[in-house]
């Protein structure tokens, strides 16, 4: 019996028992992200447009990677939930084509997904797979918002 | 495309052999599973752990719900193959200190994919592309 490979590993199995825990808790939260009275800067306006994020709706906005088994979940909730809440888009970007963006926007895993409103603002973030009740919950109080900009410019 | 739970399966026999490693302090052992590691990573139909997933295990099993592109697994068995190498290194050169700290992140690793489905590999993969990845360059126009 080896002591030291003993204590060294029951640490390791305690650190990753705590980390997976801690993660399937965190997994698909959607994180407000506090509002701000300044506009949304110009930089993040263009980037956000160019990633294919569409002006008066509220886009979720999913970073994915090949090596990401939660990713596919991810789209077919995103997906599902754009296609049944009117106002509501799904743009998916390959994280790894665009690291420029992916440090832009402070994305260290995948899949996050970006809840981008109807003005472009940063409303919410999620890291891990989020559940239909997740999405749909964080969507809704946007929406309304997003009513009314369709009519202005209509 | 592969079973997911193949992979799972396969995560759970590396937790268990792991385990093994650290108990005994085998350098022999840890080499072994780095030969594992190394095949599967660079051949996934051939992984000896896959092979008795799909021979003994999936037939007594339903049919897959979803199926998992290979990509992902032969990424996480090159990481694996990475610590079980240093851990083989360690034991076999008698740092046995070293070895059991690099045989703890392939256990660490190991177990959470078995026991949560989680692959911590994965995980990290893009916190590593976004601090030594360059962006991609543009496409401009040649003349």
């Amino acid at each position: 019996m080896d002591l030291t490979g003993l204590i060294v590993g029951g640490v390791a199995l305690l650190a990753a028992s705590a980390y997976g825990v801690v993660h399937r808790r965190r997994a698909g939260r959607v994180r407000a992200v506090p509002a701000t009275a300044d506009p949304v800067p110009p930089l993040q306006a263009d980037l956000l447009a160019e990633l294919g994020v569409p002006s008066g709706q509220v886009t979720l906005l999913q970073f994915s990677s090949a090596f990401c088994a939660p990713c596919r979940a991810t789209r077919v909730v995103c997906a599902e939930a754009a296609r049944t809440t009117p106002g509501v888009a799904h743009v998916e970007v390959d994280a790894e084509s665009r690291l420029d963006a992916v440090r832009a926007l402070d994305i260290w895993k995948t899949p996050t997904v970006l809840i981008v409103d109807a003005h472009g603002r940063i409303a919410g973030r999620a890291q891990g797979a989020p559940t239909r009740a997740q999405v749909l919950a964080a969507v809704a109080p946007l929406l309304p918002a997003a009513a009314e900009l369709t009519e202005e410019k209509a | 495309m592969t079973d997911p739970r193949g992979p799972r399966f396969a995560a759970a026999v590396t937790t268990v052999v792991m385990v093994a490693v650290l108990l005994t302090g085998s350098g022999w052992l840890a080499l072994a599973q780095a030969a594992v590691f190394a095949l599967t990573a660079a051949s996934p139909r051939l992984g000896p752990y896959g092979l008795v997933y799909r021979t003994l295990v999936a037939p007594r099993l339903g049919k897959p719900a979803e199926l998992e592109p290979l990509a992902p697994v032969r990424f996480a068995q090159a990481v694996g193959f990475v610590f079980a190498a240093v851990a083989t290194l360690g034991y076999l050169l008698g740092s046995p200190l070293a070895g059991a700290i690099a045989a703890s992140f392939a256990l660490a690793a190991a177990f959470l994919n078995a026991v949560f489905g989680l692959c911590l590999g994965c995980e990290l993969f893009l916190a590593y592309r976004r601090l030594t990845g360059r962006p991609l360059a543009a496409r401009v126009p040649a003349s």
